[in-house]
């Protein structure tokens, strides 16, 4: 059951790279500025990127369990020909762009997660997810200070541009909980020492973001409460066990249709 | 020996097609190169993991190989230890300048996420002052950033540092 586990937990990987990667592309040539757009293009093309080494191993693992005469898995399978329900990733990756201000924010929250993340994974007993999280790791050390920067250039810009950031804040906030809730093959990979023990990244990105939001101004959501003490906060979830938003629906439409409609089509 | 030399050369005209003027030795993504029965395998790592033009490096490889008849040729990818800018040649780096894209700095100082945490100056590679802007982390390309020359005022790419 282990390789089952294994293979799971890269596709949830690849699903989250793969799910922001597309939603950041869907700002290629609409950016509020050049630089801007070319930054969040970067940042889709790294993610795609990492996407393709968690995709590449799972179907490695998938064709090495195979039954005889069963079809190849390849990369492009996985992306382009598995349905909503088969997609493990996060639901705060899947959510809408909405402005500027929330792709940042959603980005910042990502990032912030990815960074400590890849950072336990480079020790994971598995080598090849080892070796992705080295990687990765790189590149999303640039993708958190971007976008840490631009939550505070924002939410401590102008009226207009710190409003839109509260408003981002209390759509998103409710997705980030399940970033640190464990799904079974995620549970039963951490004993082993091949995935990430996200109850201890957690207190790293809390105090990252708390830093973050303080210098952007913004009012944390989780210290709303008027007498200091900690909410218990409703979180969604469901999005590493397939239960989906909406949203992903859209994303899959727009972004598979081409393997749908032509089959195997190449360019 | 002397085959495994010959592709070393070989690969010395194979160009990184976004960076024309570095080959992808110089770059420093080729980590090995031997024969195993009678055909070569290249180890090779990407730069970013989602630089488009592996595809075509990877091709160009192949293709130059075989016009000089090595068949079969072997590519393997490996991450890790995963690729920084401290492997890119001296003569790499020369080239870069020459090609009017400032080399990274030999020290690395923005690997970690620090807020507002900038390169040390960056000199303009035409008419190298020290006195320059950056505009964006993210160039026209994944490893390369935006920079101003507030001398020249001409804009200018920056190997950045990885």
């Amino acid at each position: 059951m282990t390789t089952q586990h294994t293979i799971d937990y890269a596709l949830h990987l690849a699903d989250n790279a793969l799910v922001l990667g597309h939603r950041n592309s869907e700002w290629t040539g609409h950016g509020p500025i050049l630089e801007q757009d070319i930054a969040l293009s970067n940042i889709a093309l790294d993610l795609i990127g990492q996407a393709r080494y968690f995709y590449q191993y799972a179907a490695r693992l998938m064709n090495a369990a195979a039954r005889p005469g069963e079809p190849e898995v390849t990369e492009d399978v996985l992306a382009y020909l598995r349905d909503s329900w088969d997609f493990r990733n996060c639901l705060l990756v899947e959510q809408a762009n909405g402005d500027w201000g929330k792709t940042i924010l959603r980005q910042f929250f990502f990032s912030a997660y990815q960074y400590y993340f890849y950072k336990e994974l480079q020790r994971s007993r598995d080598g090849e997810l080892s070796a992705i999280a080295e990687k990765a790791l790189k590149e999303v050390t640039y993708h958190l200070r971007w976008s840490s920067e631009w939550v505070i250039r924002l939410g401590d810009g102008t009226e207009e541009s710190h409003s839109r950031m509260r408003k981002a804040l209390d759509e998103l906030w409710m997705y980030t909980g399940e970033l640190f809730q464990p799904a079974d093959y995620e549970r039963s990979l951490i004993p082993v020492g091949v995935a990430v023990d996200l109850a201890e990244i957690r207190p790293l990105w809390e105090e990252r973001v708390r830093e973050v939001l303080k210098e952007a101004k913004l009012v944390h959501p989780g210290s709303m409460r008027a007498d200091g003490k900690a909410t218990k906060e409703w979180m969604q979830g469901g999005g590493k066990q397939g239960r989906h938003t909406e949203q992903l629906g859209y994303l899959l439409a727009e972004m598979q249709f081409l393997q749908r409609a032509y089959p195997a089509c190449e360019w | 020996m002397d085959e495994v030399k010959t592709i070393w050369s070989l690969l010395e005209t194979v160009n990184d097609p976004e960076v024309p003027v570095l080959s992808v030795v110089d770059l420093g993504i080729i980590r090995d190169v031997r024969m195993a029965g009678g055909h070569p395998e290249i180890v090779l790592t990407p730069t970013y993991s989602g630089c488009p033009a592996m595809d075509m490096i990877r091709m160009q490889i192949r293709m130059v190989l075989l016009e000089h008849g090595f068949t079969d040729t072997r590519l393997t990818t490996v991450l890790s230890p995963a690729w920084t800018t401290d492997w890119m040649s001296e003569k790499g780096k020369e080239k870069l300048v020459a090609y009017g894209i400032a080399p990274p700095l030999p020290v690395q100082t923005v690997c970690h996420p620090a807020l507002f945490q900038r390169e040390e100056a960056i000199a303009c590679p035409r008419c190298h002052s020290y006195h320059t802007t950056l505009i964006s982390e993210f160039g026209s390309t994944a490893c390369k950033a935006l920079y101003r020359c507030e001398d020249c005022h001409e804009p200018f790419d920056y190997f950045k540092c990885h």
